[in-house]
């Protein structure tokens, strides 16, 4: 009863978004202990997640007004079942990242990777925490920021390309979100996403506000036709950055165009919500044709991104004959793509230290070789493609029982044949793992602890196929609640 | 602890965890990997012994795991699934032992056995799948691991085989995939159940069933080698002989069979597939299939592609079998499920025989082996006779009851069908046996290994006499109570044909 | 027409003027430039439309929003002109190019 009560008296969000800003403070400060400062940080921001969760099963959803400001002037934290389901999310594949991490990067590197990777920890927990859609542009501008210089992290020119073409394109698309901002705000008169749902009739402003935002988040998301900034910045980042921004990063934005539509848009705009959905289902399978002719690892990891945020996207149509099952199924989905894909580039990461290069056809026998990060690229590849036991699965399972159901035998045959692509790409990579390169190469040593974290992220990502009905019953929480538009 | 649900899990298990453990030793760990293969086989043979008992008396074996909203992961024992467990668990004993004699110093065994084992599992998976979203699982599953035993030698040629087998089944995966989904969609329900589960839908319905059972078959008939979906079955001969026999004796080709007869008789149920008139072109494709896999055999020097040839044709007996609307001509079918397995794997297995022994490959190479390896070449033959279809070999039986079959429907266009087919065997076998007993063997074989006074080592020779004694028995003692063909006799009348 | 329109026309105007600079020119530096302008102008759209009814006092949470923009577009800023050095030190030009695709 104490433990309860002393657990109830803690603002869990306050503190998920502060530890991860102390500790990269911390990490700054005093750059020789950075490792074990960050470790020690990621793992308190997993038990504080654990805390908040705890509170959202025991009280429902959890709003906090910032120093008792509240809206429409403070800033308000507001924690449902989605939001704890992202931050599980992040937290996991994050935790996994920074173990890979506390063992890949050399210690020149290491005192800048930390702090800038807890700073957007730090942002990614305020983002899914948010209540406002201002607050939104915020974090996600915050998010940008320390992603795109993880990106430059390694300082090679290929590296400060992809940096640069990502920021452009961040900035881009955050400007025209934040005009899509303006324009709700002037229509509605405030930012709070709760009030917003109440306040919205259709109208030009709203529609064009619909269009930016949308456009803009797109284009952060990577949505075909607006992914060509993430194959080059994706593919030129160190391993643990490259799984961080395709699990993790594009993730920020494609919850905040989720959480619009959910919340505000999602009840008059079926015609935007088609034109999503086709999209995606372009995105599908470009994305994969794309993947399949790539020589390299990396670049082909980075398309197969392309293609699954696709499938993420498949949800929009479906959503609009009234099943809004979808929803989850969309978030259950990227939850399983963050830990595949995290996975696949932590063991691309793995072959790179390996051999020293990521060409398809020189993989060399890294099945005998290298046997434990082969068998994570693997487990992460059936996901990928969709392939029972694994979330994968179970997530496409969903989709395409949902768009059989209303006959929507187009989006059916994309699921369908994204699968089979995926597949050909994935065991693309795998066939060279088994055959011997012409001119062998030396071979350095990866430890341990990376091959096993790539390993356990893909095993998640198998395992989570088996726990299907309790997360999709963790996003629903209380969202009914928020549909209505009822303040919680 | 309650058996009835835990049986079913063991038997999995049988086949997992030996495998999961023997990835995990390292490779010069002889001994124990060998202990824990037997032992994990050995198992699986008790349990399969045990469950055997309690079908015949009538208890139910059954394991449950939620896996979505209204959609379990089913493991359920009847006596279908029964036919094929016994048989994948007899084979997977003699194919392991096999395995440990063919392997014997080549380089990546702990893979190789463990790949082996999950492919064990699958295929047990895959035969007590007791709903069509269980059978989806352990169907991929089983392409999933045994890709890398076809790949295992790691040439390029493996690669590209390795690859074509993939395009096919991912493929005919991703049909099934599409067609189950639809079938949920309509019924709201997966499970297995005797006489189908699709007498309850409306008439509107019967359209979109129509191509519902094509795409079931589709993606079945990838696996199992259907014309024109046969292609991957030829080039994945490059896999090792124990392999090659896994695939085509017990568990992809068989996986793909047993598939169709689960959707046949326990989705569609027989009545009402025949009233869909959907069972007549499928007769006519296994058919087809049939002559035309035999007629290719005639042309192929290489044995194990003639044997691979063979098998596209002899799988087809049991999709015939099982299309013809009649109970007899079921019988015939599903029991060819046990018989063709034996036959088959008994012949890979001599096939392997003479590579590893004496380097032969080829059909022309064989002249007077007979005389060098007597033991081999007398369960090939006896293999050999019973692919033909001559009496008292178990082959006999199935065709036998499948020609009843005909007659009893009236299907009287099978009997030259069968005939013809009976005949082209024993063009494509007779004169592989002609060389190997009547002709002077040469002076070099291609490549020998020696045995001492041995004709090959023991692990290599016992396997393909213990199942060419096997395929005999199924045969000659038909009509005891213990064998395959009555067993699939009380399938019939517990399950197909239900009054 | 009321001044407040007006301003967020001129507003929009920028920000269609910084996007078209955006993509036209090669020049990192350009680039840069085009997203402050466009930048400024959402910050213009923004506090024009502060004005929302006909009250003597306009709505302040715009301009405290505004001055957040502010902040934000200065560290990006910086961070875009640092990525520029960095570029330029390596290659010698101040452009995208494009050697990830071989």
């Amino acid at each position: 009863m104490q433990i309860e009560t002393m657990l109830t008296a803690v603002d869990w969000a306050v503190v998920v978004i502060m530890l991860p800003l102390a500790g990269g403070i911390a990490c700054f400060l005093w750059p020789v202990m950075s490792k074990q400062l960050g470790l020690i940080t990621v793992t308190g921001i997993a038990l504080s997640v654990a805390g908040l969760g705890w509170r959202i099963m025991e009280h429902g959803a959890y709003r906090h007004a910032v120093g008792g400001w509240g809206a429409p002037l403070g800033i308000d934290l507001f924690a449902d079942g989605l939001s704890l389901c992202m931050l599980i999310m992040i937290t996991t594949v994050g935790l996994g990242i920074s173990f890979y991490a506390s063992s890949y990067f050399e210690s020149r590197r290491a005192v800048w990777f930390w702090p800038i990777w807890l700073f957007l920890l730090a942002a990614l927990n305020a983002l899914f925490l948010s209540a406002d859609i201002f607050n939104l542009y915020v974090t996600l501008e915050l998010t940008g920021l320390a992603a795109v210089a993880l990106t430059a992290l390694t300082g090679r020119i290929d590296a400060l390309n992809g940096a640069m073409r990502y920021l452009l394109a961040m900035l881009l698309g955050s400007l025209t979100y934040l005009l899509g901002v303006a324009l709700l705000y002037h229509d509605a008169g405030s930012v709070d996403i709760a009030t917003l749902a109440q306040r919205i009739e259709p109208n030009a402003t709203v529609w064009t506000a619909l269009g930016l935002m949308s456009a803009g988040l797109a284009l952060k998301t990577a949505l075909f036709p607006l992914n060509f900034w993430l194959p080059p910045a994706h593919a030129s980042a160190p391993a643990p950055v490259s799984a961080l921004l395709s699990a993790l990063v594009v993730k920020a934005s494609f919850y905040i165009l989720l959480r619009l539509w959910l919340e505000i848009f999602g009840s008059f705009a079926d015609n935007a919500a088609l034109l999503l959905g086709l999209l995606g289902a372009t995105a599908i399978l470009w994305g994969s044709l794309q993947a399949l002719c790539q020589t390299r690892i990396k670049l082909l990891v980075a398309y197969s991104t392309v293609a699954q945020i696709g499938y993420l996207f498949l949800a929009y149509p479906l959503a609009s004959g009234s099943n809004d099952m979808i929803w989850s199924v969309a978030v259950y989905l990227a939850f399983s793509h963050a830990l595949a894909k995290s996975a696949m580039f932590l063991a691309t990461g793995n072959l790179i230290q390996f051999g020293g290069h990521d060409r398809i056809t020189d993989l060399d026998r890294a099945v005998q070789r290298l046997p434990l990060t082969v068998a994570a690229f693997a487990l992460a590849g059936v996901s990928i493609m969709g392939l029972p036991p694994s979330s994968g699965f179970t997530g496409k399972w969903l989709l395409l029982e949902t768009a059989v159901t209303q006959e929507r035998w187009d989006l059916a045959l994309v699921i369908i044949a994204g699968g089979v692509l995926a597949a050909g790409y994935v065991f693309k990579v795998l066939g060279y793992a088994f055959t011997q390169a012409e001119k062998p190469h030396d071979a350095k040593t990866v430890s341990a602890s990376m091959e096993w974290t790539a390993f356990l992220l893909a095993a998640g990502a198998i395992l989570l196929g088996f726990m299907a009905p309790e997360i999709l019953t963790l996003i629903r929480l209380d969202i009914a609640v928020n549909i209505d538009g009822k303040a919680v | 602890m309650n058996w009835s649900v835990w049986l079913p899990l063991m038997v999995v298990a049988s086949a997992l965890l030996p495998g999961l453990i023997i990835f995990c030793l390292p490779e010069e760990k002889v001994y124990w990997r060998t202990v824990l293969n037997l032992a994990g086989a050995f198992s699986k043979l008790l349990l399969t012994g045990w469950m055997l008992w309690g079908v015949y008396h009538g208890y139910q074996y059954e394991a449950r795991i939620v896996f979505l909203p209204n959609l379990d992961l089913v493991l359920r024992a009847d006596s279908l699934s029964l036919l094929f467990i016994a048989l994948s668990s007899l084979l997977w004993l003699l194919t392991t032992i096999y395995a440990i004699g063919y392997l014997e110093g080549s380089p990546h065994r702990s893979r190789f056995f463990g790949f082996f084992s999950l492919c064990v599992t699958s295929t047990s998976g895959v035969a007590l799948s007791g709903n069509l979203i269980t059978f989806l699982l352990f169907y991929e599953l089983l392409t999933l691991v045994t890709y890398p035993l076809v790949v295992h030698r790691g040439t390029e040629a493996a690669r590209q085989a390795g690859q074509a087998y993939l395009i096919y089944t991912m493929s005919g995966g991703a049909l099934l995939l599409l067609g189950t989904a639809w079938l949920y969609t309509l019924t709201g329900t997966l499970e297995f159940k005797p006489l189908g589960i699709l007498h309850t839908l409306d008439e509107e319905n019967h359209p979109a069933l129509i191509i519902i059972f094509a795409l079931l078959i589709a993606g079945l008939g990838v696996k199992a080698a259907l014309v024109p979906l046969h292609g991957w079955l030829p080039q994945a001969m490059i896999a090792p002989a124990p392999v090659s026999a896994l695939l085509h004796a017990v568990a992809v080709v068989k996986a793909g069979a047993f598939g169709i007869v689960r959707v046949v008789y326990d989705v569609f149920g027989i009545d009402f597939a025949a009233g869909l008139g959907v069972t007549e072109p499928l007769a006519c494709l296994a058919a087809i299939t049939i002559l035309y896999g035999s007629l290719r055999a005639l042309t192929q020097d290489n044995l194990k592609r003639r044997l691979a040839f063979s098998t596209v044709s002899q799988v087809s007996y049991i999709t015939l079998g099982v299309a013809i609307a009649g109970p007899l001509a079921s019988i015939g079918g599903v029991v060819h499920l046990v018989h063709q397995g034996l036959m088959k794997i008994t012949l890979f297995f001599c096939a392997g025989n003479l590579a590893e022994t004496l380097g032969i490959h080829k059909v022309r190479e064989m002249n007077g082996v007979g005389r060098r390896m007597p033991w081999t070449m007398t369960a090939f033959t006896i293999g050999a006779f019973g692919m033909i279809g001559a009496p008292p070999i178990a082959g006999f039986v199935s065709k036998w009851y499948l020609g009843l079959g005909a007659l009893e429907t009236g299907e009287y266009w099978m009997i030259p069908v069968l005939v013809g087919s009976g005949l082209l065997n024993a063009v494509y076998f007779l004169p592989v046996l002609h060389r190997a007993w009547f002709r002077d063997p040469p002076d070099n074989w291609p490549k020998v290994r020696n045995f001492g006074n041995k004709e090959t080592a023991w692990a290599l020779l016992l396997p393909p006499v213990i199942t060419a004694t096997l395929a005999l028995l199924a045969g000659v003692m038909a009509s005891a109570w213990f064998s395959p063909l009555e067993w699939v006799k009380l399938i019939a009348q517990r399950e197909f044909y239900r009054p | 027409m009321n001044h407040a329109l007006l301003y967020a026309l001129v507003g929009v105007g920028l920000f269609l003027l910084g996007f078209y600079a955006l993509i036209i020119h090669a020049h990192l530096l350009r680039k840069i430039l085009a997203l402050n302008i466009m930048g400024s102008g959402v910050f213009l759209v923004l506090v024009a439309l502060a004005k929302r009814t006909h009250d003597a006092y306009p709505d302040p949470v715009p301009h405290a929003m505004v001055i957040t923009g502010i902040v934000i577009a200065v560290s990006a800023t910086a961070l875009m002109l640092v990525l520029l050095l960095k570029i330029f030190a390596k290659t010698g030009q101040a452009a995208l190019s494009d050697r990830h695709k071989k």
